[in-house]
């Protein structure tokens, strides 16, 4: 029983001592400590869509839109309204959760390519508002003239904007935090019906489960955290864009998920590590580094559909 | 059971020794480095080498490469050897902000150039900004980088909106008519371009009708269907990229090159080329251009590079990654130092000299904004005559401080760190 | 203002016609293999590229007939070494092979024929208009059009009359039943995807004449033609014929209107139909569910 429990949380160990770890030992293998936020935040993203793709087993090709959405939402709320970082994330997961919600309501009946091209559809047209109302977004140039502003407890300042390892804890708290809930919402008996529909939907609805109500609370959750990871994003470029919210954006999730390994809950992560990893190593030594992207997931979805997780947790004997 | 821990625990051990070989191998470089004697200069350039920018950003990079081999050989920035490192911001901001973080925190770099794109030249001032790193936008057109969001350590090479559009409008007006029909692509820099051109147009009591056009459309015929229709004098295309070259090739197929004159503000080089013949037409404003006899060292320059970039003549894209180095040069060696402050400070006004400028006209990044006050080239696209480069005629030059108009009008409020 | 109107209206069809050529090429494949193929818009690309290749050899007559060629052999290959691989698994895994293999045609197109546009060069006698009153409709245009339907005719005279095409459509229907009654399935899914990939080149060719050559246009096209698959009715290629023509013809008619809308109109039409009658308006019920 004790070697059971070590298992089955020796991944969750590993991964929160590297995350916590960092900004040492990352800056001493060439990277930099704003790698390991991205990191961090496409991780969030991916985890978040996870909940849709890999549990319950509904592909979306458009959720770069309700990341977009929390990007803007932050962005937005930073330069218009006031310069409190806390508020404007919640402004930016709102934003996205809110539309995310209302948009699965149309969604519920669709499946399989159907609901793809839908979520693609929004996603466009999410894209086309953020860059024809340029007077208010910034439009194609993106929205700038926010930056992260530092959060005062008490009289302790924790500033975000000038210590860039400041900022990366805080990240990783705000992702500690969903991934605990996302977690803790896939361990419950909702995330279990959750799995049942992915695995044989007929059945699911046989045994008297709600099918269209949970596949729509499962997509409004996922958008949910997806606009907490799009605000995050916008704080750690202190800059938002159209292109947060296009479907190049919801493929680069897609292949994140997908490569990491979608059935493990870690999975997204160990794909952000290598996503990014790869584009910022291999885009300095060649300029085909999307062939190289392109084939690596070319390859994983062919003879590794498990994903990078996958293929760990084999060598493992898990 | 134990079978199993031993294999993951041999697995992880491989894995943390390969993990500290790497690291130690990281560690070591830079003691390697310094070996070597001089540490050297280095510059960060940032361009979309992938994408759909990617044509010009090539430009750009093997201008700078060239541009810093020049410059090493006679014995590089205040003594010491310089180096270029080159990352790919993939037409993203995102990845754009990053690689900004990179060269800064990483690599420790003097100067970031960069973007072509301008929502990614943007994003990275944001960085540069608030490190206090000197920043120079080589080729990134949208007015507010040296406008509404000038900042103290940011400068820019290439053309603003306002200067293209009063450099060819008298042109266009005198040769050809005023009434004008605007196609116009639907974003900030398409606005503001046609903005501009309005303004000038009508204060020489000018009339025009425009339609505004989704960025990437390639089929004209409906907008050419209206232009027709209006009868105007010259049609003003301020198209981009494909969508400017379809643009072209439309109206010069439909035989309205018949009805009335062609005319726009940029047209790229690397675009031109692409053309098909019949298509290489209209009345545009260059940057800078290859062929001009009266100033000896634009070819020296040009014979100088052209073997470098294979055997082809320099454009727009080479000048300004190669003026843009030379400014931070001049800027380094005026200030004996490499503090983004002081590199700001002695490089605003600064007039730059004819073998760095490659213009005529008295060439300077303008103290009020940090715009590069530019000659602006207006003339005529036609097939090419002789050199298979030999794609424009310069009919006239507007110098920049006529063309860009006060600093006040640009918006730019610059304020300097304390 | 009815002329301009009218105007626009011919030119929506003729534009339309384009994306029915695109459009069809993509249904056959999603219909007889469930496969959805993201890098459609890559074939295309590459049908054009080799089209530029072979001008200056054959001239633009003899690379319209032998790119298409060879675009189809190019798809044979790529369907054995990858997409067979996917036919018996979930519908994601096909849409996110052959999305991770358009990275990989962009890409190698941008390798071999470098990233600046490239011009095809059509022939002089098609790049005038046709009568001065009708300027906006150009020889190249009527050809194309012409292109197309020669094209699509041939097509439903070849799922028609011959025996393949009889076999693609039974196996549209029911595979199972087919591979049943002695047909050899896995020859049926590679000449149905060397179709689809032949119609696929065909458009490319026609595109690179209008629009010109660069890596990315494979990107922007591939779009209307899910959209027109989706509101023609999945499962149905008239259905596709007449999605690709409604696109064409909206998208032209938003332009008079209200022009920066004309992109985003496509997708609005998509969002209605996929809410109000998902299946298209010629498609059979839970083709794609």
């Amino acid at each position: 029983m004790t070697t059971s429990l070590f298992a089955r949380y020796r991944t969750t160990a590993v991964v929160w001592i590297l995350l916590l770890t960092a900004p040492f030992w990352l800056t001493m293998l060439g990277g930099y400590t704003a790698l390991a936020g991205r990191v961090v935040v496409f991780a969030l993203a991916a985890m978040s869509f996870n909940m849709l793709l890999g549990f319950t087993g509904i592909m979306s090709f458009g959720h770069a839109a309700f990341f977009g959405l929390g990007a803007y939402g932050c962005g937005l709320f930073l330069k218009y309204v006031m310069a409190s970082t806390l508020l404007a994330i919640l402004a930016g997961v709102l934003l996205g959760g809110i539309l995310g919600t209302l948009f699965g309501l149309l969604l519920v009946r669709r499946r399989g390519v159907y609901f793809a091209m839908v979520t693609i559809a929004f996603g466009q047209v999410c894209f086309y508002v953020a860059y024809k109302w340029d007077d208010f977004t910034g439009g194609y140039d993106g929205l700038r003239g926010f930056a992260r502003a530092p959060i005062w407890l008490g009289s302790w300042k924790l500033d975000l904007a000038g210590n860039a390892n400041a900022f990366y804890y805080f990240v990783l708290a705000l992702f500690a935090i969903a991934t605990a809930l996302q977690a803790f919402i896939l361990r419950s008996p909702f995330g279990r019906s959750l799995l049942a529909i992915r695995e044989n939907e007929r059945r699911a609805r046989f045994l008297g489960i709600p099918v269209e109500r949970h596949i729509w609370l499962s997509f409004s959750i996922s958008c949910y955290f997806t606009a907490l990871a799009g605000a995050l994003y916008a704080l750690l470029n202190n800059f938002t864009d159209p292109l947060s919210l296009n479907y190049i954006m919801s493929g680069n999730i897609v292949m994140i998920t997908v490569m990491g390994g979608m059935r493990a809950f870690w999975g997204p992560l160990a794909g952000a590590v290598l996503f990014v990893m790869l584009q910022d190593y291999i885009s300095s030594m060649t300029v085909n580094w999307m062939f190289f992207v392109g084939l690596a997931f070319v390859l994983v979805v062919l003879f590794f559909p498990r994903g990078l997780m996958g293929i760990l947790q084999k060598r493992s004997g898990a | 059971m134990v079978t199993n821990l031993g294999l993951v625990s041999t697995g992880r051990r491989r894995l943390i020794k390969a993990g500290a070989a790497i690291g130690g191998l990281q560690l070591a470089s830079p003691f390697i480095i310094k070996a070597r004697g001089e540490t050297p200069i280095k510059i960060g350039w940032i361009d979309p080498i992938t994408g759909s920018l990617s044509l010009l950003a090539v430009s750009e990079v093997e201008g700078a490469k060239w541009t810093v081999d020049q410059i090493n050989k006679k014995g590089g920035i205040l003594g010491r050897p310089v180096e270029l490192l080159v990352e790919d911001s993939a037409n993203d901001s995102g990845t754009g902000v990053q690689k900004a973080h990179k060269l800064i925190e990483r690599d420790n770099v003097d100067v970031i150039m960069g973007d072509v794109n301008s929502a990614i030249a943007y994003a990275i001032m944001g960085v540069t900004a608030e490190k206090g790193i000197f920043h120079i936008v080589p080729g990134g057109h949208t007015d507010p980088i040296t406008g509404a969001d000038c900042k103290w350590n940011t400068f820019r090479t290439c053309n603003t909106t306002a200067m293209d559009a009063s450099a060819v409008t008298g042109e266009l007006v005198k040769k050809f008519g005023k009434r004008w029909f605007f196609i116009t692509p639907d974003y900030a820099y398409g606005k503001t371009l046609q903005a501009n051109f309005v303004k000038r147009l009508q204060a020489l009591g000018g009339e025009f009708q425009s339609d505004f056009l989704p960025i990437a459309s390639s089929d004209f015929s409906a907008t050419l269907i209206k232009a027709k229709a209006y009868k105007p004098d010259v049609l003003l295309n301020n198209m981009g990229g494909s969508a400017q070259i379809n643009c072209m090739k439309q109206f010069v197929q439909f035989g309205m090159n018949k009805d009335m004159a062609l005319g726009g503000a940029l047209f790229e080089m690397e675009a031109i080329r692409s053309v098909p013949k019949d298509a290489q037409t209209g009345w545009w404003t260059l940057e800078w251009y290859w062929n001009q006899p009266d100033v000896p060292e634009v070819k020296a320059f040009v014979d100088a590079i052209s073997p470098a970039i294979g055997g082809r003549k320099p454009t727009a894209r080479h000048w300004m990654a190669y003026v843009s180095i030379h400014a931070f040069r001049l800027a380094a060696e005026k200030a004996k130092s490499l503090k983004g402050i002081d590199l700001a400070k002695s490089l605003a006004d600064m007039e730059l000299p004819r073998d760095v400028s490659l213009m005529p006209g008295k060439v300077y990044y303008r103290g009020g904004d940090h715009q590069l006050m530019s000659d602006i080239y207006v003339g005529e696209v036609h097939p090419a005559e002789g050199d298979p480069d030999n794609l424009f005629t310069t009919k006239a030059l507007v110098t920049g401080e006529a063309a860009a108009g006060s600093v006040e009008s640009t918006g730019c409020k610059m304020v300097w760190p304390s | 203002m009815l002329q301009v109107v009218l105007f626009n209206l011919t030119n929506g069809l003729i534009v339309g016609a384009f994306y029915v050529l695109m459009a069809l090429g993509l249904s056959l494949i999603i219909n007889l293999s469930n496969v959805v193929n993201f890098a459609h818009g890559n074939f295309l690309a590459i049908g054009g590229y080799f089209a530029y290749t072979l001008t200056p050899y054959v001239g633009f007559w003899g690379a319209l007939v032998i790119s298409p060629i060879l675009t189809a052999l190019m798809g044979v290959a790529i369907e054995q070494l990858m997409i067979k691989h996917v036919y018996m698994r979930n519908h994601i895994y096909s849409l996110l092979l052959t999305f991770g293999l358009g990275f990989i045609l962009q890409d190698t197109c941008r390798y071999l024929w470098g990233p600046s546009p490239l011009p095809l060069g059509i022939p002089d006698s098609l790049s005038s208009p046709i009568t001065p009153d009708l300027f906006f409709i150009t020889w190249y245009r009527v050809f194309m059009v012409a292109v197309v339907v020669v094209a699509v005719s041939g097509l439903f005279a070849f799922l028609k009359y011959t025996r393949v095409g009889i076999r693609i459509r039974a196996g549209t229907l029911d595979l199972d039943t087919v591979a049943a009654l002695g047909v050899n399935v896995a020859g049926l899914r590679s000449m149905n995807f060397a179709v689809g990939s032949y119609l696929a080149g065909l458009a490319g060719v026609l595109a690179a004449g209008q629009v010109g050559l660069n890596p990315n246009m494979g990107d922007e096209l591939i779009m209307p033609s899910f959209i027109a698959i989706i509101v023609g009715g999945v499962g149905s290629l008239t259905g596709t014929l007449l999605g690709g023509l409604l696109i064409g013809v909206a998208a032209a008619v938003t332009t008079v209107f209200w022009p920066s809308a004309s992109e985003a109109v496509i997708y609005v039409i998509m969002a209605l139909v996929l809410l109000l009658r998902p299946r298209g308006l010629l498609g059979e019920e839970g083709m794609l569910s």
